[in-house]
């Protein structure tokens, strides 16, 4: 449905097409009021994200008395407050995730890219069956799975570890991508595998030689949704991470605010906007695979 | 291709050519190992546990279905499930519909889209982050920025919208509706596919706006609005950290934001019930499916194939 093209589209903006009225004057009139009114809608959607940075800065007794967001303090004592608020420095949550995300992209890239390349370009038994298991347990509820996974690693004493976060990745698990990456596949011409079969090429050597080069957006698709996804989550780290050196920075925060009782808001939301910070430098760099991924497969 | 085009089409393939079943095995092995160890084993060991009384410590007791019966005893469970229904038919419509004006909005006819596309995208990404369920904390709290701009003007005396039992749910409603950016981009894909002259001969048959938007935009976009009726369909009915963030893991104020998942987390790893939270696991599952199923059903009725 939603091809490449479409997608390029949403990038650029979109030439004045023939049925905008034109009507001399009043047309600058128009655009001019149509931009206040989308200012003012952006400002309404990012305010309380603004708000937070703001106030990250204020001293703590604001938070609760200046709603506005034009900055008027730069305090930074919020920021080394929180860093060590809890039992470690900030730092080795920050850390924990950094490890955790890093091995859900490597595993992501590994299992998924391989097992779209198998659905993508070979024929095999079962292939139906595989690819239809494959589709639905992109529709599967986590929580199935769960309370035996959790045991299961338990047994293997995992528990404590980044493992149980890690495993399901290395074993494609997120099948989403591997549906990025088989409808990627699928838009390479086949030509140029017949090229590199006639000059003796094995499919791994096409997979590695050919493909893999040639289906880099996918992969950084795959690896800046790993990440995001990754970063934000916060089910698995609870239920697997319970001891404080193991946390990640959601689990950390989630403790934070249990810990204070009406207390240090300014130091929250200062971590909280450390948190923040690589998911939005993460869209900066990334916007156009984002938006490329959720509009080929319609993901989160 | 949506994953429920090529679901649809699946059985209509052909195969041929020669078939490749050992290099195919050896692309396929890290997710034949996941398929197995990591997605059906424990969904088959989860159906087992859910009909035995396990604590992780004592060896499982086979009960048969004592813990089904007990869920729908519950008076807990079946609030939970009220909570979660509730949000869930209440925030996906309301979200879809906004995603739907903010692409049409987004869509052509100004400069400048691509950054208000950006800042209307943005939420999405960052709104099941932790940070931003305690920013829902306080914003919504007793002194929270929602009462002091409500305060300039002139609003005094509000309540604490996340501790009042009727307000809370609302807020998780309003957190999940304002990551509308996802869909939004689904949306604008979708209208980026409606060829331009189907517009221009109804323009020339005299269709206004309004009609263009019903008889042309609407059926045309079909497809997609049911990708992301049952894509946020299932990502709401699992929703899990802003109701544990905002009340502070207890589901409250009088369990008004328990939702399902979090119960079935207090169940499973705060009681260790494990049958009990597994039996729930799957009620959440059969109840997903029958929801996904009725929406494929009716999706005969009311989604539109150009093709």
């Amino acid at each position: 449905m939603t091809t490449d093209t479409a997608t390029r589209a949403l990038l650029v903006p979109a030439k004045r097409r023939g049925r905008e009225s034109s009507r001399g004057l009043r047309r600058p009139v128009r655009s001019v009021v149509k931009h206040v009114i989308m200012i003012a809608l952006a400002i309404v959607m990012i305010y309380p994200l603004l708000w937070m940075v703001v106030s990250s800065l204020r001293p703590n007794d604001e938070i609760f008395t200046n709603p506005s967001i034009i900055p008027d303090h730069f305090d930074w004592s919020n920021y080394t407050a929180g860093w060590n608020a809890l039992a470690s420095p900030f730092g080795l949550y920050l850390g924990n995730s950094v490890i955790i995300v890093i091995g859900a992209i490597l595993g992501n890239l590994f299992a998924c890219s391989l097992a779209a390349y198998a659905f993508a370009r070979l024929e095999f038994r079962f292939k139906r069956v595989a690819f239809t298991i494959m589709l639905l347990t992109i529709m599967l509820p986590f929580q199935v799975t769960l309370v035996p996974q959790y045991i299961m690693f338990s047994w293997v004493h995992m528990l404590n570890t980044f493992w149980p976060l890690i495993l399901p990745k290395v074993l494609g698990t997120d099948s989403f991508f591997i549906f990025l990456m088989v409808q990627f596949i699928r838009a390479i011409p086949r030509e140029l595998d017949e090229a590199a079969r006639i000059d003796g090429c094995g499919h791994p050597r096409i997979f590695f030689r050919v493909i893999l080069p040639l289906m880099t957006p996918a992969l950084a698709t795959t690896t800046i949704f790993t990440f995001i996804w990754m970063w934000n989550e916060f089910f698995g780290p609870i239920v697997y991470l319970t001891q404080p050196h193991t946390w990640t920075v959601q689990v950390a925060l989630g403790q934070f605010i249990d810990n204070q009782t009406g207390g240090n808001w300014g130091a929250l939301f200062a971590m909280s906007v450390v948190s923040l910070v690589p998911v939005f430098i993460a869209f900066l760099v990334g916007q156009r695979f984002l938006i490329r991924g959720i509009a080929t497969t319609g993901i989160k | 291709m949506s994953v429920f085009e090529e679901l649809r089409s699946v059985r209509s393939s052909k195969t041929t050519g020669k078939r490749d079943n050992k290099a195919a095995f050896f692309f396929l092995l890290p997710w034949l190992l996941g398929v197995v160890l990591i997605t059906a084993g424990p969904m088959i060991a989860s159906l087992w546990i859910s009909l035995t009384n396990y604590n992780l410590i004592q060896s499982p007791q086979f009960i048969g279905v004592q813990n089904y019966i007990r869920m729908f005893q519950d008076p807990r469970l079946l609030n939970s499930l009220r909570v979660t229904f509730e949000y869930v038919f209440v925030s996906v419509p309301i979200q879809l519909i906004v995603a739907l004006a903010a692409a049409m909005l987004l869509d052509r006819g100004m400069r400048a889209l691509p950054f208000y596309r950006s800042v209307f995208y943005l939420p999405s990404l960052l709104g099941s982050s932790v940070a931003v369920a305690i920013l829902w904390r306080q914003i919504f709290g007793q002194g929270g920025l929602v009462n002091q701009l409500l305060g300039l003007v002139g609003l005094h005396n509000l309540p604490g919208w996340i501790s009042d039992p009727q307000f809370a749910l609302g807020t998780i409603i309003l957190l999940n509706i304002w990551t509308f950016g996802a869909p939004m981009i689904i949306f604008l894909a979708g209208l980026r596919q409606v060829p331009e002259m189907y517009y221009e001969a109804a323009s020339i048959d005299g269709a206004g706006r309004w009609m263009r938007f019903l008889r042309i935009t609407l059926p045309m976009l079909s497809p997609i609005i049911f990708f992301n009726i049952i894509l946020q369909l299932i990502g709401a009915f699992q929703s899990f950290t802003q109701a544990f963030i905002v009340s502070g893991g207890t589901g409250g104020p009088s369990d008004s934001t328990m939702f399902y998942s979090l119960y079935l987390y207090q169940q499973g790893f705060n009681q260790f019930d494990m049958g009990y939270a597994s039996a729930m696991a799957w009620l959440l599952f059969i109840i997903i499916a029958i929801i996904t199923a009725v929406t494929f059903v009716t999706s005969k009725y009311w989604v539109f194939y150009d093709n």
